[in-house]
């Protein structure tokens, strides 16, 4: 080996740097493969989702402060809460977790790149058209209209006339693409682009939830894609899958959509999950108690998330013991949750918990995850359910687990990261605010609808009476609304303040055990100077105390003058092969457009999926026609 | 008046306020027929082991931050026997009460269905109003009405349930739990009422435009009462007594109202809309959306969509004289 003296680390530095350098201005912007630049892009899209999204639940909690009110109209309303629960599940919250597993994944295993960075770059653009397609329907006032759940026939042919189901039928077509691909990427990432010697139990937990969250996608996704191209085809060409006089049955889409849509409630929180054991292992400094529970608590949620839809259907009148293998299935989940929260309390009781930010939404996450945790124990039994179904109490649970469980963490992660994904820290005491009115306003809204569930408040109502003792509850739920969104607004304040100022923050500014904090912040185009070793579950800690590990064990041998990157075996981590990663393109781009124009079009006529396909197959073929001038198949041996 | 007498009044308000609310003609929480009192108990004993529970942890994780760190050698040690030991201990307590809570929510499940019932209802669920038929073996006691549902107390009925358009849901909170209206399905709940009384249902799952307009009055009464009620309503419909309700009576069988409303006793036989027999009998129209009372009514005859816009009744054009004629006739359907 040549020695490697200062001269020598500049020249590999600068090679690298070329290499992997996009072309400048909007042809690079446009052609981008990097993970980091599409997972930046993927997060801020998705939050602007969340924004609009929290903008209809706004209107939502207007209309509904008071009885008998005239804010919004019936066919608005119904609307507005269809696109409230279509985006906050479709275009913000499965997104936005893959996003920031897009960014922090490659760089916490050691990769330089994601697997299938074109397919990357496809994904957020499929996602993008999507997203803009059924805001531009909502404006045009062809926004979905039978609820994120379009339960048949109230979303068939018969009674949702018109196009407005199709576009929510189709914007969910879109979503499925893209996170699918994403789910794609990740898996191969985490299974064969892990550095040499990050063995499966060496992976950092949030790597473990996001490769149990990306095979949940892979195996949900199908079903609605099913379900909802099923429903298109009712639509469009006179199929009867949900029309129980031609021998369908409407059942049939409540099973399909909720084989999914379960799932899909636990393929939001299971991120979620690891950012937590992130957060608490950064700000506690030690590593997580009970790894091996941790990650069995995982596998096991994922695997049972798949037996619990019937849950959602306890009402529709299905043979009774059949239900109640369900309630015991359901309540089941209650063993994993309850394992992870006992590891992350004795990781907290048994470190030095320092009370930044992203700790104080860990702390906020546990009081709110846990009580929704115990209202789903509720309502997982038969009776009860019975009772509180569709209802408000409903309404309380799902954004106690969901906004507690999911979106307070990935605040919380959000305010650990963001020094790594745009290289400036987020202020303390705006983090501080926000935390409190998050919290507060989110119990001001929620909680009372525990109550007016109780006393008899169903969901999806546009209006109530005066005189069955809601108005105060919903007063009250109402003015909480506009704490939270105080809250929310107070993010994008201090998000825009730290953008203007310089990117000063250090490669490591929370003493962080995981290989992300290893490069700069944020990372460049190439993530590390050179491959690292792992020999620890935590390789930037010396020892279990989270003293910091002063050198960093290092492997020469990849290829600077192409897009090298080095491939491990899936269990044991042993390099196994070298592999040239591909260029930018301008082609993900446009695959997605023409995909889009395909889409769009058989929105309108079914021939547009023959004929729309013809330029998605164009656009894939030159995609993937094999070029000997792209500069990484060009190098020999 | 010092500081803790002043909470405590504070605090004697608060709760009366709490328990007032609960008493809403719509509530889960007063059940008042055997099926809500079997869901009822398995609320209670979830409600306080849960906040138990919920209590647990939250003293549990405020231990964990607030712990004084004097044993500094035990700190950050990755495995802990007594930790592992405790875990392990953690999870028994989670899968014992999963257990208890699994178990009594099949025991209450199976009471609040089956029974002898000594009554039977077909409910047809249609956007946005509940068609209620009362069945009898002899089919000249059968009978058809909307809107209300009225059941004797001490006695079950069997409650079946259909759909004319889309999914519904069949929701008395007072007398127990929901159960869905599916077309080509026909599921059924079953009554047993405690009580006397009057309680309100709303459709529960989500039915379009008008779903937030969609409830059913419920009325328990003794089994003699309840005799006597179903006796009136099998009679055909009065006839009209001043000559403004003969000219009502007969403006509604010549125009659209005929079509889609029946009428015992005359010539209007629509089936589309709720049978008005006994219109004038019950309490609400529309579907719990106004009381049957005159200035309601008629600006509900005048223009439905401006009360309940979306619903299938159109605005039919009467004149003026028409509609107070109608208004007066329809009154008188008792």
């Amino acid at each position: 080996m040549t020695r490697y003296d200062d001269a020598a680390r500049r020249r590999h530095l600068a090679e690298l740097e070329r290499v992997w350098a996009d072309p400048p201005g909007l042809r690079g912007w446009l052609t981008t493969v990097d993970h980091k630049r599409v997972a930046r892009r993927y997060i801020v899209t998705a939050l602007v989702f969340f924004v609009l999204a929290g903008v209809l639940a706004l209107a939502m909690r207007t209309q509904l402060a008071v009885p008998e009110n005239t804010v919004l109209g019936p066919d608005l309303y119904n609307q507005v809460f269809s696109m409230h629960g279509s985006v906050m599940m479709f275009l913000f919250a499965v997104p936005v977790m893959e996003a920031v597993a897009i960014y922090m994944v490659p760089l916490m295993v050691g990769a330089r790149n994601i697997a299938f960075p074109r397919l990357n770059a496809f994904s957020y653009w499929v996602y993008l058209f999507g997203g803009l397609l059924i805001f531009a329907a909502f404006a045009l006032n062809i926004g979905p209209e039978a609820g994120w759940t379009g339960y048949t026939p109230l979303s068939g042919p018969d009674f949702s006339p018109g196009k407005r189901t199709d576009f929510w039928a189709q914007m969910i077509t879109f979503t499925e693409v893209a996170a699918l691909a994403v789910a794609v990427e990740l898996v191969a990432t985490i299974m064969i682009m892990r550095a040499p010697g990050m063995t499966l139990a060496r992976m950092p937990l949030f790597v473990w939830s996001m490769l149990v969250t990306s095979l949940m996608v892979i195996f949900a996704m199908p079903a609605v894609m099913l379900s909802s191209t099923f429903l298109i085809t009712d639509r469009l060409i006179g199929t009867q899958f949900y029309n129980p006089a031609e021998g369908g049955d409407h059942l049939l889409w409540q099973h399909l959509f909720w084989f999914f849509g379960h799932p899909e409630v636990y393929i939001i929180f299971m991120p979620a999950l690891g950012m937590i054991s992130a957060i608490v292992e950064t700000y506690c400094r030690r590593p997580v108690f009970g790894y091996t529970p941790m990650v069995l608590a995982l596998v096991a949620t994922g695997f049972l998330s798949f037996g619990l839809w019937v849950h959602h259907m306890f009402a529709t009148g299905l043979p009774p013991m059949g239900n109640s293998f369900y309630t015991a299935a359901s309540m089941l989940i209650a063993v994993p949750s309850g394992i992870q929260v006992f590891c992350w309390i004795a990781t907290i009781a048994t470190g030095k918990p320092r009370l930044e930010v992203p700790l104080l939404f860990v702390l906020g996450f546990f009081a709110l995850f846990v009580l929704g945790g115990m209202t789903g124990v509720m309502v997982a039994s038969v009776p009860l359910d019975l009772q509180v179904h569709d209802t408000y109490f409903v309404v309380a649970h799902f954004h106690y687990v969901l906004i507690g469980g999911a979106v307070f963490p990935l605040f919380g992660a959000l305010y650990m990261w963001f020094p790594k994904i745009a290289g400036r820290l987020l202020d303390d005491r705006l983090g501080r605010w926000q935390f409190w009115l998050l919290f507060i306003g989110f119990n001001v809204t929620f909680f009372p609808m525990h109550y007016l569930g109780l006393i008899g408040m169903p969901r999806r109502v546009y209006t109530y009476p005066t005189g069955l003792g809601w108005d105060t509850w919903n007063l009250l739920s109402s003015a909480g609304a506009y704490l939270v969104a105080l809250g929310a607004l107070l993010f994008v304040v201090n998000v825009a303040r730290a953008l203007r100022r310089p990117a000063d923050a250090p490669d490591d500014p929370w003493g962080g055990p995981d290989l992300s904090w290893a490069t700069s912040s944020p990372p460049p185009a190439y993530e590390f100077a050179h491959v690292h070793e792992v020999r620890t579950r935590t390789p930037l800690w010396a020892g279990p105390d989270g003293e910091p590990q002063l050198e960093l064990p290092v492997l020469h041998g990849l290829r600077t003058d192409r897009r090298e990157a080095l491939l491990t075996t899936p269990i044991d981590a042993v390099p196994e092969c070298r592999w040239a990663m591909p260029d930018p393109s301008i082609w993900p781009l446009l695959a997605a457009l023409s995909l889009t124009v395909a889409f769009v079009w058989s929105i309108f006529d079914p021939w547009g999926v023959v004929w729309g396909s013809i330029p998605v197959g164009v656009a894939l073929i030159v995609w993937f026609w094999p070029k000997k001038s792209e500069p990484s198949l060009q190098a020999t041996e | 008046m010092n500081t803790p007498a002043r909470l405590r009044a504070w605090l004697f308000t608060g709760a009366v306020l709490a328990l007032a609310a609960c008493d809403g003609p719509q509530s889960a929480l007063l059940p008042r027929a055997e099926q809500a009192e079997a869901i009822d108990r398995v609320w209670r004993v979830m409600l306080w082991t849960c906040t138990a529970l919920y209590i647990v942890v939250l003293l549990a994780l405020a231990y964990a931050m607030l712990r004084r760190r004097a044993d500094r050698r035990r700190e950050g040690i990755a495995s802990d026997p007594l930790l592992r030991k405790t875990l392990a201990a953690w999870v028994v307590v989670i899968v014992a009460f999963l257990t208890a809570f699994v178990a009594l929510s099949y025991a209450e499940d199976r009471r609040i269905r089956g029974g002898e019932p000594d009554l039977e209802v077909r409910i047809t669920a249609k956007q946005w109003w509940w068609q209620v038929e009362y069945l009898d073996a002899d089919p000249s006691r059968q009978f058809t009405t909307a809107n209300e549902l009225h059941l004797p107390r001490d006695r079950t009925a069997r409650i079946e349930l259909r759909a004319g358009d889309v999914i519904h849901s069949y929701w008395v909170p007072a007398l127990g739990g929901k159960e869905d209206l599916i077309p080509g399905r026909t599921n059924a709940v079953w009554v047993t009422p405690r009580e006397n009384g009057t309680w309100r249902g709303q459709c529960a799952e989500f039915c379009g435009l008008q779903h937030a307009h969609m409830a059913l009055d419920v009325f328990v009464h003794d089994v003699g009462f309840f005799e006597r009620w179903r006796d009136t309503q099998l009679y055909p419909a009065r006839l009209p007594e001043t000559a403004t309700a003969r000219r009502g009576k007969a403006v509604f069988e010549q125009h659209a109202c005929a079509t889609c409303h029946t009428v015992r006793g005359t010539t209007a036989g629509g089936r589309l809309g709720p049978d008005l027999t006994h219109f004038a009998s019950r309490r609400h129209l529309a579907a719990g959306l106004l009381p049957v009372e005159s200035p309601h009514l008629l600006a509900w005859i005048e223009d439905p969509q401006r009360l309940k816009p979306g619903a299938q009744m159109p605005a039919v054009p009467l004149a003026p004289q028409d509609l107070l004629a109608v208004n007066e006739y329809l009154l008188g359907l008792r």
